[in-house]
Order: C-alpha cells, then sequence, then structure tokens
C-alpha cells in the first residue's frame, strides 16, 4: 500500500515538473513520433519491392511494429535506468537511494520516470487498427485482456534484461557500451524471427528474448497458429526474467561499497 | 592554417586516449548491419535484383553506408549546444579563431580517428561475416575516397547549422534527436534511395541528404557507372558550396542577438 502511495505521489510531482516546461514536452513527442514514421516508411518502401517477408504480409509486419510500439513505450517509460551507471554509480547517489525506506531499484524506477513516453502506445494501437482493419482482424472479448498481458510480459522482459545489465555496474563500475548494444539488438524483434537464421532465432527467443516483446506475441493476434506456444509464454518469461533481474539486483546492492562522499 | 591543422591532430589524440569505447562501437555497427543484412535477404527472397541491386551488392551497400558512417558522423550539433547554453561559447568568440572553422577541424579529426580505427578494421571483420563483394579498381576506391570527404563536409554543415540554432531555439535536444532520424532515413543510410516510389525520389533530389550517404555507397557497390559517379560527386560539392550561405547567414543573425548568461 505503502508503495502504491508513493507511486502516485511522484507521478503527481512528475506531471507538475514536466508541465512547467510544455514546448519541451511537445518537441519531444513529435521527434518520438517522428522516428516511429520513419521505422514505417521504411517497411512501407520495402514492400512497395517484395510482396512477402519469409510469408508475411506488408500489413502484418506493421501489425507487429505497432504491438512492439506498445511494451517498448511501457518499457521506456518506467525502466528509465540507460544511464545508471554514470549517474548513480560513479557519482554515488546510490548511497541516497539506499537510506529510503522503499526498495532501492523502486526508489530508482520512480525518480526516472518518463511519462510522456507512454504517447508512444497510443501510435502503436493507432497503427495495429490502421493495420488489423486492412486485415480483417475482429477483436474478441478476450483479446484486450490478452493484450494487457502481453504488452506486461514484453515490457518485463525489456526491463528485466536492461536491469541485468545496469546490475553489472555493480561488480565493475567501468562505463560499458552494452546499453546502446542491447538497444541495438533489440531491434531485431520488431522483425519476424524466421528471417533469421537458427542462432539468432535461439538467441532472440531464450538468451535475450526480445523476440518476445514484438513477433511472438503479435502473432497471436493476428491468428498465426504456428507461434501460439511462443505468444502464451510471453508473460511466462517476462516474469521469470523480471525477477531473476531483480535477485541480481539484489546481490548486486549488497556488493556496493559507494562512491563520492 | 597552422592552428587548424593543430586542431585535428588534438582531436585524433584525445580520442585515441579512449579508443577501447571503439571496439564496442564496432560491434555495434555490426549488429545493425546484421539486422539489415537478414532483412534484406528476406526481401530478395529469390529475387536476383531488385532496382538494378542483387543481393550481395545490397549487402555491401549495407556494411559499407554504415561504416562510411563512423568517418562522417560526429555530435558537433550537440556540443555546440552545450556550448551555447552552458556560455562558454563567449570564451571560443574571443578565441583568435573562426568558432564554425574550428568546430569542422575537430569534426575532422573524430572522423579521421574514427576511420582509422573503426572504419578499417570494421570494414575487414564485416568482410568476413557476411558475404561482402569488394572490388579492387582503384579508380572506384577514388572516386569513393573524394565522396566520402564531401559527405563529410554535407554532414558537418548540417550539423553547424542545427548547432547554431541553439542561438534561436535555447533547447534544441529535440530538434537535434529530429535531424538525426531524418538524415538516416533520407541520406539512404537505411535503404537506397532508388528504392522510394518515384515522386519521393524527385523530391529528394532537392534535398542534401542522399550526398551524405547514398551517392558515396553506390560509388563503392558499382551501382554507379563512372559517369553517374563523376556526376554524383559534382552534386555533393554544389551542396557543399550552397550550405555554406544558410551557416553565414544564421551565424551573423545569432552573433548580433547572443545573449550570455553566466559563463
Amino acid at each position: 500500500m505503502f508503495y502504491l502511495s508513493m507511486f502516485f505521489q511522484y507521478i503527481s510531482q512528475y506531471l507538475k515538473t514536466r508541465l512547467q516546461y510544455r514546448a519541451d514536452i511537445f518537441v519531444e513527442f513529435f521527434s518520438d513520433l517522428l522516428s516511429q514514421a520513419i521505422n514505417l516508411v521504411f517497411i512501407l518502401v520495402v514492400f512497395g519491392h517484395t510482396n512477402l517477408l519469409n510469408g508475411w504480409n506488408r500489413d502484418e509486419i506493421i501489425f507487429i511494429y505497432g504491438f512492439f510500439l506498445v511494451p517498448f513505450a511501457v518499457f521506456s517509460a518506467f525502466f528509465n535506468i540507460w544511464d545508471f551507471n554514470e549517474r548513480y554509480i560513479v557519482k554515488g547517489e546510490l548511497d541516497r537511494i539506499l537510506t529510503r525506506p522503499i526498495h532501492s531499484l523502486f526508489q530508482i524506477i520512480l525518480e526516472r520516470l518518463e511519462l510522456e513516453s507512454l504517447l508512444g502506445a497510443i501510435t502503436g494501437l493507432a497503427v495495429m487498427f490502421y493495420a488489423g482493419s486492412r486485415l480483417g482482424l475482429s477483436v474478441e472479448w478476450y483479446d484486450p485482456i490478452l493484450f494487457v498481458v502481453f504488452v506486461a510480459g514484453g515490457a518485463l522482459v525489456y526491463g528485466g534484461v536492461f536491469i541485468m545489465i545496469a546490475c553489472i555496474s555493480f561488480w565493475a563500475d567501468a562505463r560499458t557500451s552494452l546499453m546502446p548494444m542491447m538497444y541495438n539488438i533489440s531491434n531485431y524483434g520488431r522483425y519476424p524471427v524466421n528471417i533469421y537464421n537458427k542462432l539468432i532465432r535461439f538467441v532472440l527467443t531464450w538468451v535475450l528474448p526480445f523476440a518476445f516483446v514484438g513477433v511472438y506475441p503479435a502473432a497471436f493476434f493476428l491468428e498465426k497458429t504456428e507461434w501460439y506456444w511462443y505468444s502464451f509464454i510471453t508473460p511466462v518469461i517476462g516474469i521469470i526474467f523480471f525477477i531473476v533481474s531483480v535477485l541480481l539486483w539484489n546481490q548486486g546492492v549488497k556488493k556496493y561499497r559507494g562512491a563520492g562522499n | 592554417m597552422d592552428k587548424y591543422l593543430e586542431m585535428i591532430r588534438i582531436r585524433f589524440l584525445m580520442m585515441l586516449a579512449y579508443r577501447t569505447n571503439y571496439y564496442t562501437g564496432i560491434l555495434i555497427y555490426g549488429i545493425n548491419i546484421g539486422a539489415y543484412y537478414f532483412l534484406w535477404s528476406a526481401i530478395y527472397g529469390g529475387k536476383e535484383q531488385i532496382q538494378g541491386l542483387s543481393v550481395v551488392q545490397m549487402t555491401t551497400y549495407v556494411a559499407v553506408s554504415w561504416m562510411a558512417r563512423a568517418f562522417y558522423f560526429n555530435n558537433l550539433d550537440r556540443e555546440m549546444a552545450m556550448e551555447i547554453m552552458e556560455g562558454k561559447v563567449a570564451i571560443e568568440l574571443i578565441r583568435p579563431y573562426n568558432y564554425l572553422g574550428m568546430k569542422t577541424m575537430q569534426g575532422l579529426g573524430e572522423g579521421i580517428f574514427r576511420l582509422f580505427f573503426f572504419s578499417a578494421p570494421g570494414l575487414i571483420i564485416v568482410y568476413f561475416v557476411f558475404p561482402i563483394e569488394f572490388t579492387w579498381d582503384l579508380s572506384v576506391w577514388g572516386l569513393f575516397a573524394v565522396s566520402i570527404i564531401l559527405s563529410f563536409f554535407i554532414n558537418t554543415e548540417l550539423n553547424l547549422l542545427t548547432g547554431i540554432t541553439t542561438f534561436f531555439l535555447y533547447n534544441n535536444t529535440g530538434l537535434i534527436r529530429a535531424k538525426r532520424v531524418v538524415i538516416d532515413l533520407f541520406s539512404g543510410l537505411l535503404l537506397p534511395i532508388n528504392f522510394f516510389p518515384g515522386w519521393a525520389q524527385e523530391f529528394m533530389k532537392f534535398l542534401p541528404f542522399q550526398g551524405i550517404s547514398y551517392l558515396p555507397s553506390m560509388i563503392f557497390t558499382k551501382g554507379f557507372s563512372q559517369h553517374q559517379a563523376i556526376e554524383a560527386i559534382g552534386q555533393q560539392c554544389i551542396w557543399v558550396i550552397v550550405l555554406i550561405i544558410p551557416i553565414q547567414l544564421l551565424w551573423h543573425m545569432a552573433k548580433k542577438q547572443l545573449i550570455i548568461q553566466g559563463g
């Protein structure tokens, strides 16, 4: 209960500070929109030259991209830990976090909220509805429920992987470029996994399971029965990765010795 | 002139001191090349050619345009924005050099560093991982070298232009980000310009962006004949010169209305 009230208090503080600089929010939203538009343009142009991408047609690929945007938006809004190493370890800010009465990871998530990223989810939904209507997909009563579950699973996969990367800083405090690298790998998940070779497919499914953010869950709504099994384990994978990352975090915090003064 | 050369040297040495950052950089570019390699292989499916490019040429195009990006890419716009916001630009302006010229030289120092420690080894690694075909025709390499230098200047000029807007907008992080994604698409880094529908190609002919990535990469993959290549280089030259005009104009205006806060 305490955690929940902290959560809402931080959100209201956050909104107050952000709304001070409205022009900033607008520009940021616009540039997000632009980069999403550019990814769509890429898909559209490519399908000007081919009809099928390993058995997936244009609208299906667009649908997958739209789905991907939703968990990604949730992830960007709540797990903003790209600069964990510089901000908290090198500057010794984690000392302050550890004196707070809530779990250290939760405290960092609250401090680093970036709620305007959630607007990306609206774009994603719009893209999905556009592609879905062109494909003639119908919305069943269970679809919204599963959608929420899959989105949560996808966001947890993302969160889990990036928390684990952040945890490396507890053991090795040198700056690493693993974060941007991971971000680039995560882009692989936006396209159907069967265009990749076996090794990459395995990595995207079990090691860095970014395929569970885009193509696997989206396949359920596209009624691709051969992928259903993967679709349904999305939340399981998400929860497993997230739990492991939190356990790793707790171990890491024990190792933390502090820097600065 | 000496001081500008010195600036190139200093930037080069500075980058050399932090070279470990670049090993992972090569890996990141490799990952990106890989993503587009698989995507393009799937797009080609069984097709021999799309828009006059075979799948091997396409892979080469992707690899070369990413590795060339390491050379021409720089963060001058962000550096300028920081200096302007922190008021450091005041010191820069009283120094006995041209601020914009100096920025360009710093960018060049960085570019030369990345050419030797990033693009060259990166290209060799990528050559062994992906099915790429290099030409051994020296004239192609020569044209490519000229073209890539011009693409550095076009990209740097666009960066300077974006940087100068900080004087008017105060906070332009959004603009900088938007510029970057626009350049990725319209420069031909993500996909060759001749894949776009006809009307879009016509439109993009009037923009400087394709001089950044599309033209040099097409020269390298032999997607252009020699005649076309020379024409492309001419087009790049024109843009390098044309872009000086808005830069000088804005720079002149910016200096007049400059307000330094703190510093």
